[in-house]
């Protein structure tokens, strides 16, 4: 039973994990590219608008940065909670 | 040397050099063939993938789509990147842990159901046709414009090798052929861009150059607002869709990519769980590199197309003018008769017609590059819709041998039978698709609308629910699935296709919500999620053994590559 018990607490805290990054997931795409880009677009980043630089460069390297980090913290998760393999 | 010579070596040194990896890899067995024996290491997984993902569009026709739509293109950078953080986080690790060989084995398995698995087969089957044709008809233009022989013998060289490498390697020799040809097709999109950036804003990364400053000291988004407001055309930066519609069509294109068959299976080939996220993300940052600087291009392209041509006299444009005006993608009327080329908004006054595609294809020479760089573009197209068109046909005959036949009509067959299937299998498929590719459907330029919402209101809702949702149970799922997929097509048949109903009563301001076909995937997937679950709740759960599974997916010890069955 004790097996069971911290699987249930390892997928909470996957789970946890996963809303925090989808979270700024939508953050930078669909709000910042797309629900406020007119608002950000005031703003200049060098020769780019924010909020088009968002829509067309930003949120894909942020893409990036969330799946890198993903796997970083569930490596570490699946340690700590010895699920890993091998 | 001249540019067709060029491209007769660089195409040849490439084709010789996929069909040398394809003898290498060839397949031994099915788990081989179906998922390259489940040992493929992450790094060349997210390059495979890579190839696998960016197709002849992404490589000839997005940027100049995007050049076209400006602000509005987002839709498509945002839309096919950002579904890889949907793949990483929801998907890849627990289907890796589940094992087995195709997207409908892991819906037969978790929904205990033969009905859901057929189900599911016919969706990856529509999904990955619609998308092939596509591609076979990307290789047929690449060969006629560059070899200068007749698009359908193009796709009839295409078919053949394709046919060579997936039949003989199966997954195995598609995935190392998938790495040379990433290779092939990034070094193909990055050498003219770097010189353009260096041209335009001496800058030697088109990511900072676009948003530099050019020659004459002013910042070149700005200059191309300043040029895109005198000739009357809507700012290069600002968009023309309803942020509603841009916020659908992104969701759609982020979920499809997520629930396409073709890029799931590619996470069945390798050893763990833990690199089934991490080649996710290596998957991500290949693809990055021309995502990021497609728009680049878009921009420069732009900016250099109407400061070469915009009012300036038609005798003396440069001799890439002529050049492309012979295929017919550029073409100039002179309707004042005074002589020189008005290229603007007003449809009534503009004399410039613009194929979207030349600003890929004839960039090179635009920017006078010399003649191996135009011949590398050519490869690198190749490059692309090759490598798509193998993943694509490797689904439909795993589809076909694997999940028709050997699970449905023939359970006792041998693994060298169901081999042998697998690859009869995979030379229909090249001759169906190969078929579409000499005599497109009417309705290819909606295929991309039309793949996306599929797969969006299809798969992604039933593997998400099948993994985060131990209640949901067949009943769910079936009847989820099939309402997703039928409003799905009803909207794309009404809106876009007019195949059903008024056509009268269906332009834009007919739409629902406002929303396009291109993004109606999105409430398509809303619709199956909100079904799936009602009726799990009113319907008995799944089996006891099927919700030990489910729990045994979100747990990554014990994965064992990819199972024989």
């Amino acid at each position: 039973m004790k097996d069971s018990k911290s699987h249930t607490a390892y997928w909470r805290k996957n789970l946890r994990y996963l809303a925090i990054l989808l979270s700024i997931w939508f953050l930078v795409s669909y709000v910042f590219g797309i629900v406020l880009v007119d608002q950000l677009n005031t703003i200049r980043l060098g020769g780019f608008k924010l909020g088009f630089w968002f829509a067309q460069q930003g949120s894909i390297y942020v893409f990036i940065v969330l799946i890198f980090v993903y796997v970083r913290l569930m490596n570490k998760l699946d340690k700590e909670f010895n699920v890993n393999e091998e | 040397m001249t540019i067709q010579i060029w491209t007769y070596i660089i195409v040849g040194i490439t084709f010789a050099i996929y069909i040398g990896i394809a003898i290498w890899s060839r397949a031994g067995s099915t788990k081989d063939f179906y998922v390259a024996g489940g040992g493929v290491s992450p790094l060349a997984n997210g390059m495979a993938t890579a190839a696998d993902w960016m197709s002849a569009a992404s490589f000839i026709s997005m940027a100049g789509l995007i050049s076209f739509m400006g602000y509005d293109g987002s839709v498509y950078l945002m839309g096919w990147t950002g579904g890889y953080v949907l793949l990483a986080l929801l998907l890849a690790p627990y289907l890796r842990k589940f094992g087995k060989f195709t997207v409908p084995d892991f819906i037969g398995d978790r929904y205990y159901s033969n009905t859901a698995r057929t189900v599911a087969v016919i969706c990856a089957l529509f999904v990955s046709f619609t998308y092939v044709a596509g591609q076979m008809r990307g290789v047929g233009v690449v060969f006629s414009r560059f070899l200068e022989v007749p698009i359908n013998t193009g796709v009839v060289i295409g078919m053949a090798i394709v046919f060579f490498y997936a039949v003989l390697g199966g997954m195995k020799g598609i995935t190392y052929t998938q790495v040379a040809q990433f290779c092939v097709l990034i070094f193909a999109f990055m050498v003219p861009a770097f010189f353009i950036s260096i041209q335009m804003t001496d800058t030697i990364l088109p990511q900072l150059g676009f948003g530099a400053k050019t020659s004459d000291g002013m910042y070149l988004l700005d200059k191309l607002d300043g040029l895109h407001k005198e000739l009357g055309f809507a700012e290069y930066t600002s968009g023309q869709k309803s942020k509603l519609d841009v916020f659908f069509i992104t969701a759609a294109l982020m979920i499809g990519t997520a629930g396409l068959p073709h890029v799931i299976v590619r996470f069945f080939t390798v050893p763990k769980v833990k690199d089934a996220r991490l080649s996710a993300g290596y998957a991500l940052a290949f693809i990055a590199i021309l995502y990021t600087t497609a728009p680049a291009i878009s921009a420069f392209a732009r900016t250099n197309l109407i400061e070469t041509v915009s009012n300036k006299e038609y005798s003396s444009l440069p001799a890439w003018f002529g050049n492309w005006e012979k295929t017919g993608l550029i073409g100039f009327e002179d309707k004042n008769g005074d002589g020189k080329v008005q290229y603007v908004a007003d449809p009534v006054t503009n004399e410039l017609t613009i194929d979207r595609d030349i600003m890929v294809l004839a960039n090179p020479e635009i920017a006078r590059l010399p003649n191996w760089v135009i011949a590398l573009v050519a490869a690198g197209g190749l490059a692309a819709a090759l490598s798509t068109a193998a993943g694509l046909m490797l689904v439909i005959s795993t589809s076909v041998s694997h999940d028709l036949l050997k699970k449905q009509f023939m359970p006792f067959m041998s693994d060298k039978k169901e081999l042998m299937f697998a690859r009869l299998s995979s030379l229909v498929a090249v001759t169906v698709a190969g078929y579409f590719g000499i005599n497109p459907p009417g309705f290819v330029a909606s295929v991309v609308a039309l793949a996306f919402g599929l797969a969006a209101a299809s798969f992604f809702p039933a593997i998400i629910l099948g993994i985060f949702n131990k209640r949901m149970n067949k009943e769910g799922a079936i009847a989820g699935m099939i309402t997703g997929l039928l409003i799905t097509m009803y909207y794309i048949a009404r809106f876009r296709l007019h195949w059903i109903g008024d056509e009268t009563t269906a332009t834009e301001a007919d739409w629902w919500f406002g929303i396009s076909p291109e993004g109606f995937g999105t409430v398509g997937m809303l619709v199956n999620f909100a079904v799936s679950l009602v009726i799990s709740r009113l319907t008995p759960p799944p089996p006891e053994e099927v919700q030990e599974m489910v729990e045994e997916i979100r747990i990554p010890s014990g994965a064992g590559k990819a199972i024989e069955h």
